[in-house]
This record gives structure tokens, sequence and C-alpha cells, in this order.
């Protein structure tokens, strides 16, 4: 029927691609287009590639790196970030993007999410969901590169974001990004079995069990890493290989 | 046959499209690229390309708005030039779309837009990479067989009024089309600028062929 697509997912600072650890520390990765050719000539299924701090900073994206970047791609392309309008939107499909997620200025003015899927088609806007585990083992959706709390929960907030039109959703694991320590599938859970759009699970995976577990355990249509490629000696080759050895049906590389 | 250098390619630019990744993946075949909303470029070309991201309405609006159809038309029709929809690009070449409201399209294919049945077993919008079969052999087609994949991105399918029309299909909760021609009126519901090997060979093929 559908195959899951291995998603890398990259985080720019500074004109630098880094790597995060539970959104605040930085580790850094390489530069934009070096990354790009990296995993252009990989053949990966996508990229979703994230100006993580535009939001934060309270700035528009990084129109010249993310371009450097795009510019190396031949294959399907998501860019977040700071995306705060329409007029944003336009300008990253043209810069190269073929998908946009948007995340804290949709929880701060939702009808943009409507706006936006009703410009450029559903299937071009992805809702990105960054949740925290709180105190009491209850998640809450958390915004602007995860400092601030919003009050609402990871399954409220993603019905709404589909009602609203989001055609597809990202749902990252604050507590576990960069932590290698594993998916939490149980958030992930929550999130794909209360909407019918696909959904992206993210943060965590440290081994290529971490991936397999993803979607053996879960409703999650993709599987986004970034450590995993960017500090382990695997590949998405290798994840893929990993992958289709255990039954899970992946396009080949 | 001609060669892709010798191709002069006017890549459509209605403000909706990802004309910027369609360009950088065409320019990489030796044909010359122009992204474009002026008919002068368009008489000028060999081929035309009209990619697409986004709902019908809206693109017909747009393409009405800077007074594409006609330069189109001439082009296409009457000069035979070929033309490739590429996605929303490929859903314009049909009579009409259920998409937000009912919309009529160029109307150059015989063809709906219907949306795919969402439910609890079938995500909507299909996205991803799945495999096409052939159904007729066609030179858009040359040098690829069952079983390539291709990049997906959509939430309508097309259904032709006539079958010779279909080049290939795919599947998704049932049997959809994924490339559609007619004569030098071509489209595909993938997306060959994001697929890689297979999506560059098939614009490869596509820009060997003249109307």
């Amino acid at each position: 029927m559908s195959f899951t697509r291995l998603i890398p997912t990259l985080t720019l600072k500074d004109g630098r691609v880094v790597k995060t650890i539970g959104f605040d520390e930085y580790r850094d990765v390489g530069d934009p287009r070096t990354m790009g050719k990296v995993f252009d000539s990989q053949d990966v299924d996508e990229l979703v590639f994230m100006d993580m701090t535009a939001s934060q900073e309270g700035r528009d994206p990084d129109w010249v790196n993310i371009k450097r970047f795009a510019d190396e791609c031949a294959m399907p392309l998501t860019i977040g970030g700071g995306i705060a309008s329409v007029e944003h939107i336009r300008r990253l499909l043209q810069i190269g993007a073929d998908k946009v997620t948007l995340n804290s200025h949709a929880v701060k003015n939702p009808g943009l999410v409507t706006q936006a899927a009703n410009a450029f088609g559903a299937q071009c806007i992805v809702v990105a969901i960054d949740a925290k585990r709180k105190p009491n083992g209850e998640y809450e959706v958390m915004v602007d590169g995860g400092a601030v709390p919003t009050g609402l929960s990871p399954k409220e907030w993603a019905m709404r974001a589909e009602e609203l039109g989001a055609g597809e959703l990202m749902i990252t694991s604050i507590d576990r990004d960069g932590t290698f320590e594993g998916y939490d599938t149980t958030l992930i859970d929550i999130v794909a079995r209360a909407v019918d759009v696909p959904v992206i699970a993210n943060g965590g995976a440290g081994l290529l069990y971490d991936l397999l577990e993803v979607i053996n355990n879960t409703k999650a249509s993709a599987i986004a890493c970034s450590s995993i490629f960017a500090f382990t000696d695997n590949k998405p080759i290798k994840a893929k290989a990993f992958l289709q050895d255990h039954g899970v049906r992946v396009r080949p590389i | 046959m001609t060669h892709p250098e010798a191709a002069r390619v006017a890549i459509i630019d209605y403000g909706m499209g990802n004309v910027g990744s369609v360009a950088r993946i065409v320019s990489r075949t030796g044909a010359k690229v122009t992204i474009t909303d002026k008919a002068v470029d368009i008489a000028d070309a060999t081929h035309l390309i009209l990619p697409g991201v986004g709902a019908f309405p809206d693109a017909m609006k747009a393409l009405n708005a800077r007074q594409l159809i006609a330069p189109m038309e001439a082009a296409v029709l009457r000069n035979g030039k070929p033309i490739l929809g590429i996605c929303l690009g490929m859903e314009l070449l049909a009579r009409a779309s259920s998409e937000v409201e009912p919309t009529q399209g160029l109307g150059w294919i015989d063809a709906e837009m219907v949306p795919f049945p969402k439910s609890k077993t079938l995500k909507v919008p299909h996205i991803g990479w799945n495999q096409i079969r052939h159904k007729r052999r066609e030179t858009l087609m040359e040098a690829m067989d069952d079983g390539d994949f291709f990049y997906f991105v959509h939430s309508y399918h097309m259904v032709c009024n006539n079958a010779d029309d279909v080049v290939a299909v795919s599947e998704y909760g049932g049997e959809f089309v994924a490339v559609v021609q007619r004569n030098n009126v071509m489209g595909t519901q993938f997306h060959p600028e994001k697929s890689q090997a297979n999506g560059f060979r098939l614009l490869l093929n596509f820009l060997m062929h003249h109307g």
C-alpha cells in the first residue's frame, strides 16, 4: 500500500547545520551546501530542513542558507522554522521546498494553516508539533524552539491541525531529541491514532532498532531522525537495508 | 528524436509552482531553461512544463489572471509543442476538479480529478514513493520498468474517460493514473524533479520528444 519513508532532518543555526540535544545544546554538523550534497548523493526518501531558532528570535527564515541547501537537493524537501505567512511559504516553494512545516505560528495563528492549505493544497502543509512530558506524566505542546508552553495537549492540537487543513503532521519529543534513547512511542502513537493524515515520528533514534520499534509499535507513516546519521556510522542506506531485513516495506536505495 | 541540449524549455510560472526545483533539475539535462509567465517565451520554447503545488481553483485563477491560457493553447493545441504537466500541473490538463469547489480545467485530457477516499486505513494525502506499472509503451517512459519508484504528494487523482490516455498507473487504495498522455499533452501525477534517477530519465525522455 504505502512505503515507510525514512527522513533525515537537519537543523540550521547561524548559517551552520547543527544537532540539538533537548532543543537546547548544539553540536556542529557541517555547512548547509555540503550537507545538501551529502544527502542528495545518498538518495534519501525525503529531507526535513529546519531553521529552528527563527521563531524564537522573532525573525524571517534564513533565505540565503535555505537556498544554498535546497540548490543541492534533487529529493523531496520540507522546510520549516519561522514561517509566519502565506508569502513566506510562496517564497520557500520558489526556492525549492516541496512542503513546509508550520509550528509556533500555527499555534499562535491557527488560521494560517487553513490559508496555507487553501493556497497551496493540504499536501504541502505539515504541522510540526513539539511536545514535552510534564512532571505529572501528561504531554504538552511547546513552541518557540521548545521554550514556551502552550497548555495544549498534542492529541487535541493534532486533531485541530488536521481540521484546519494540515496534510501531514510531524511529532517530535523534546525530551528524547538528540538523546539516542529511542522514540517516545507512547507520544507518537497518541498523535498517529488521533488523525487520518500521515504522521512523521521524530526525536530520539540512536540505534537502528529504534527505527523498527517506532514502525512496529505506532501508526506513524514515516520516521525522521538526525543524530543517528550525523554522529554514528549508520547511513540511510544501511538503515533501509536493516528495516527491509526486518520486514518493513521501504523503497530500496 | 532530438537531443535534450537542443530543447528550449519554458517552465510556466503562475506563482504556484516549485518552479525553482523543476528548473534546477531540467537544467542538468543541458536544455536551455526559462522560468516565465510571458507569452513571447512560451511562443519561443520548444517544450513547455507546467508545474504546480497547490489547490486547483487558485491555479486556474492564477493562469487566467496572468493571461497564460491563450499562449499555452496556441503552443500546445495549434503548434503541437510537447507539454508536461507535473502534479497539480497534470491535474490542470483535465476537464474539471472537485477540489475546494467544482472548477473547470484546461480540458486537454478528457478526464476529471477526484479525491482519494480518506479512511482509517488509507492516509490522505498520498505522500511518498510508490511504484508504477505500464499500461502502454510511450517514449516518455522509455527505459523504465514496472516497479520503478517515483515520488507522489497528492490528495486528488485523475479519472480518464479514454483508457487510451493512461500510460502508467500506481496503487493507493486501488489503481490510479500516474502518467497520462494524449499526443503532445503529457502529465505525471508524481514529481519527476524529486524522483532522483528515474525522474531525471523521464525528463530526458520528455525533452527528446518533439511535436
